[in-house]
Parts: C-alpha cells; structure tokens; sequence
C-alpha cells in the first residue's frame, strides 16, 4: 500500500537565480534568430514570437529542475500574465504616440481659435473651433439629458423595480446597448429632424446639433443606466436598513446615503458614456451635418464635431488636411481625458479626510 | 416615554416559508428583555418585525397583531417611518455611514428628517455620545468619518445614532457578537443607563450576556430545520437561568442542546 505524502518535511527550497533566468532568455532570442533568419523563414517579428514560446519552454524546463513542478508552473503563468498586460498596453501607447508626435505639428493658437470657413485647398491654415464647440455643446446637452434619466432609471431597478414591468426595463436596456451607433443617428434623423424639427422651423426639416445630442442620449443611456445599477446593487443593505431604522424615509435614504456611497462608481460609468459618445461620427453626420464655419447655437443649423472633423479632414483632398485630422484626434482624446480627471477629483472630492 | 409592546400571535414568512409561528409575549416599559434560541429558531426575525424592518426584504409578510401602546403598528394606516422613528435598532454589524463624519452619523436621523438648527443638533451630538459613552474619545475628531472607529467605537456611534432620535424602543439585534470583551462590557454597562430612558429587547447568543443584563427571557427554539421558529419559554430571567418550566429550555441553558 502507497501512502500519498501532501506535506512537505523539507520547507525550504532551491530559487532559480536571475542569472539562469536572463541567460535563458538570451538563449532563446539567439536560438531563434539563428533559426527564422538562418533559415529565411520570417523576418524579426516571428524572431520575437518564436523567443517567447522559446523562453516560456526554456524556462520551465530550468524551474522545474532547480525548483520543482509546481514553482514552475507559477513562474510560466506569471510570465504569462506579465506579457498579456504588456501586450495590453503596447497598443494603447502606441496610439498615445502617434497622436502626439503627429498632432504636434498644428498644435497652435491658429487651430483653437479658428474655423474652417473659407478656407479652401491650398491654405495652410485653419482650425477646429467651430468643432470643439460642437462637441462641447452636443456632449454637454446629451450628458444632461441621459445622466439624470439613466440614474433615476437605474434607482427605479434597484430600489423600487420588481416583478414583470422591471425585467422589461432592464431586458430593453441591454437590447439598447448593442444599438449601433448608425442607428441612433437615423431613428433621431427619421424622428426628430423629419417629423418634429418641421415644426418649429416653418414646415422645413432642419439639422441641429440638438438632433445630435439626442442621438448621444440615445448611446448614453444604457452604459449609464447598467453602470449604476451594478454601483447601486453594491451599496450594502445593512447601510439602507440603517437609514429605515432611524425613521428615515426611502427615497431620503436614497438620496442622502445611497447614491452618495455608491458616487464614485456612478460619475466612472457617466465618464465612460461621456467618452462613448465624444467619440461618435455617424450620427453628428446624419443628424447635424457638419458645417465649416462656427455655430454657438445647437438648436438650429448645422454643427460640426471633432469626431466628424477628423472623419472630413482625413478624407479631405488637401495636403494641409491630414495634420489638422491628427491634431483634432489629439485634442479630442485630451478633452475627454481631462474630463474624466476632472470628474474623478469632483466625485472623490470627499470633506472628510481619510 | 418608554412604551409597551405586546405580540400576539405573530408569525412572520419569507415567501412561503414560514419563519416564526404564533408568537405572543409582552415587554413591559423600561427593562430589558433578552431573546436567546440556536441559529435559525427566528429571534432576530421576531425583532425585525417590531420595528417594520422585516417587511424590508422582498417576500416578507407577517400575521398576527404587534401592538405598542395598544397601537397595530401593523394597521393600514401606519406610518412606516413613523413606527421605525418610535422603534430605533442597533445591528448586528456596526453600519455606520461611510460618506458621513462622526458627527453627521450621531445627527443623521435628525437631520435626513428636518432638524436644522445648529444648537440643536450640537447638543444632540454630545448627548448622544455621553449617553454612548463614547464622548470622551471622540470628542476632538467629530469631523473624522465614523468608519475610521475600531468596532467596538462604531458600534457604540451606532447607539448614539440610534438614541439620538429619541426613539422609545430600542432594538439590538446581536449587538456585541462582533466585538471584543471589553467593547461588551461597555455596551451592557450602556444597556443600564439606558434602560431608565427606553425599554430595550436584545437577541444575543451569549448566556451570560442575556443573564448579565436582561429583566426578562424568551427562549426559542425549532424542532427541526424547516420548522418555524416557536417562543418556548418566556419568563423573569432568574427563574429562566436557574428553575425554568420547560425541559428544552433547561437543556439549551445547560448545554445539552440536540
């Protein structure tokens, strides 16, 4: 009879020291530039992905007879895990540099302070006022349309929401998440600039950059409406029960210790809608259609947006156009990147200090 | 301003299932009553529903008649918030409000139901908090958010948040079961201050505990998982602890439960 030993007598072990770990990995590299480029099968990315696989296997046969199966085993899967978030990052900075190394050129005063009217092919010139205000004004008006909503929503699916009528509400939420954003633009553009905008502009049918932002809302809603709600859900219920039993009413439970506990979470999802939507070409196209020149007012005629800006401008048969495309890419990712700093600071903004 | 409480045959449900069955017992103004059973038997369900809190979790529903002051607080025109300000209650978790600072937590059933004034909410703090005896080491940090407190500090902020509404029937429900001896020993020590003020019903796990502090006993207990809860002895907590009348309840005080 066998009898199976699960615990060790000798606690102490043998590490594999950094050395073997680095010659290992320039083994690998040299095996397989030696192979791919001996043989001429590749060029230096299959070098780099055959010296991972390499390394991986090197690696594992030296762990296990220095350290034992299970600290190997270890050592690959946090080698795995530390290339999968480099690989998660690399694309990202990427991104990151190319915008700024090609946006650069036409960072000036000239881009943020004028439009494109009037400038035609051969200038040099122009800028992305009038767009920066489109978006400005399109995101604002959408943001303050779907924040209220969605969070009163996502309280109704919490708090009050049972039986049929809320499992409806949140099925059609999650329905509302997979609608493209094409088709936002052309239920607004079908709804609201051929049948509604007729009304107030003499039986004429009118892009505005209102139209815009409804079809934002449209995005907006879901993403906001399933993000509380996950945030609402982790508020604990001894919290609430601690509210009812001193006599507070629920909806003043709600406002007061609820929603305050759950603040940080609910202004992350607004921000991911808010740069969703900041991001969104195909509906500003449809439903405000773009203009060149600057337009405060989002309740009449056409607006522009960065997004769309960048979308004309690198289509644009102008040699000027592509630097302006870069730069208002640029511009886009920063102001959505500052709003989201700003929101977080706001929301951690908290006057107790820790 | 202590108040009565009378059940009479109340029996509480979670859905179907039925969790207490036919319990009837009166706590009498100013004592303390102690609710001691094996996990399950429904003691903190039967205190969950004199203040309405059972009702908070989907399904729940009770049967039977709860009076206080020969008030149904199960009437159809009761007030829920009404019933729950008359009826305070202490947790078995301390749960005091993460956003809020010490002082906010002490003020806020007063605040969150209108009181404004500044005086008055001042002296309320620092009653509250004597009364909690948790004034003195407190009482240079007011604005410190109360989760910052060791467990035995929160759970005593949480009474003072409790009493702070003035409340006439306080409810605890395992109060001290995460805390340390010493903790214990000012939270029982609280429970005779306050007795002179509020009349209080404790569920608690601990023998001595319910010895130590209590004016009167529930014994409750099942016959088996599935069954519902039943109150099996209740009676002056000295005959309870040393000539109760039922054999169960003198095998669980012994230790020779199941």
């Amino acid at each position: 009879m066998t009898t199976v030993q699960m615990t060790p007598d000798q606690l102490r072990g043998r590490k594999l020291s950094p050395v073997v770990n680095m010659i290992v990995a320039v083994a690998a590299v040299a095996v397989a530039a030696a192979v791919v480029l001996g043989l001429g099968i590749g060029n230096w990315v299959l070098v780099v992905v055959m010296a991972g696989v390499l390394y991986l296997a090197g690696l594992f046969a030296a762990a296990t007879r220095v350290e034992g199966r299970r600290s190997a085993r270890d050592r690959i899967w946090k080698t795995l895990v530390y290339s999968a978030c480099v690989l998660a990052v690399l694309p990202l900075a990427s991104v990151v540099w190319t915008l700024v190394s090609k946006g650069a050129a036409r960072l000036d005063g000239d881009f943020f302070n004028s439009s494109m009217n009037n400038i035609g092919a051969r200038d040099p010139n122009g800028g992305a006022y009038h767009a920066i205000v489109g978006t400005l004004e399109q995101v604002g008006l959408a943001t303050l349309m779907a924040v209220p909503l969605g969070v009163l929503g996502a309280i109704y699916l919490v708090e009050y929401g049972r039986g049929r009528f809320a499992l409806t509400v949140r099925f059609f939420v999650d329905v509302m998440t997979g609608i493209p954003s094409i088709v936002a633009g052309l239920f607004v553009l079908a709804f609201w600039v051929l049948i509604v905008s007729p009304w107030f502009n003499d039986g004429q049918p009118r892009f505005s950059g209102f139209a815009a932002s409804l079809a934002l809302t449209v995005l907006m809603l879901p993403t906001i409406v399933r993000s509380t709600e996950e945030m609402l859900r982790l508020v604990p219920g001894p919290l609430r029960e601690g509210a009812y039993a001193l006599g507070v009413p629920q909806w003043k439970t709600i406002l007061r210790v609820v929603i305050p506990t759950a603040l940080p979470g609910i202004v992350t999802g607004v921000m991911l809608a808010v740069a969703r939507a900041a991001g969104e070409t195909a509906p500003v196209l449809l439903v405000a259609g773009g203009a060149a020149a600057i337009n405060f007012d989002p309740f009449a005629g056409n607006q522009a947006s960065l997004a769309l800006f960048v979308y004309q401008q690198a289509g644009d048969a102008s040699r000027y156009a592509p630097a302006r495309a870069w730069t208002a890419a640029l511009t886009l990712v920063a102001l959505v990147l500052i709003l989201t700093i700003a929101a977080k600071l706001l929301a951690r903004r908290n006057r107790l200090s820790k | 301003m202590a108040k009565r409480i009378e059940a009479s045959n109340v029996s509480s449900y979670y859905g179907s299932f039925k969790a207490i069955d036919g319990i009837s017992m009166t706590v009498e103004p100013k004592t303390i009553t102690a609710l001691i059973g094996p996990s399950g038997c429904g003691k903190s369900t039967f205190l969950r529903s004199i203040n309405r809190m059972h009702e908070v979790l989907p399904g729940a529903r009770i049967e039977g008649k709860l009076t206080i002051d020969d008030q149904n607080i199960y009437d159809s025109d009761v007030d829920v918030t009404a019933v729950r300000r008359m009826i305070g209650m202490v947790f078995q978790r301390p749960n005091p409000f993460p956003t809020m600072s010490i002082y906010e937590n002490v003020v806020a059933g007063l605040k969150l139901n209108g009181v404004k004034k500044k005086s008055v909410l001042d002296d309320a703090v620092e009653q509250s908090l004597k009364s909690a005896n948790l004034w003195d080491e407190v009482k240079d940090r007011l604005s410190r958010p109360g989760a910052g407190l060791s467990g035995g500090q929160q759970q005593r902020l949480c009474i003072a948040r409790t009493i702070a509404v003035e409340p006439q029937v306080v409810l605890m429900d395992e109060p001290c079961s995460a805390l340390d001896p010493i903790s214990t020993l000012a939270i029982e020590d609280l429970m005779f201050k306050l007795k002179d003020r509020f009349t209080i019903i404790i569920v608690t796990h601990n023998m001595q505990q319910a010895a130590r502090v209590s004016d009167k006993t529930g014994f409750f207990s099942i016959e088996k998982t599935g069954d519902p809860g039943r109150l099996i002895e209740y009676d002056d907590t000295p005959k309870i602890f040393s000539n109760p009348t039922e054999k169960k309840t003198e095998d669980y005080i012994t230790g020779r439960f199941g």
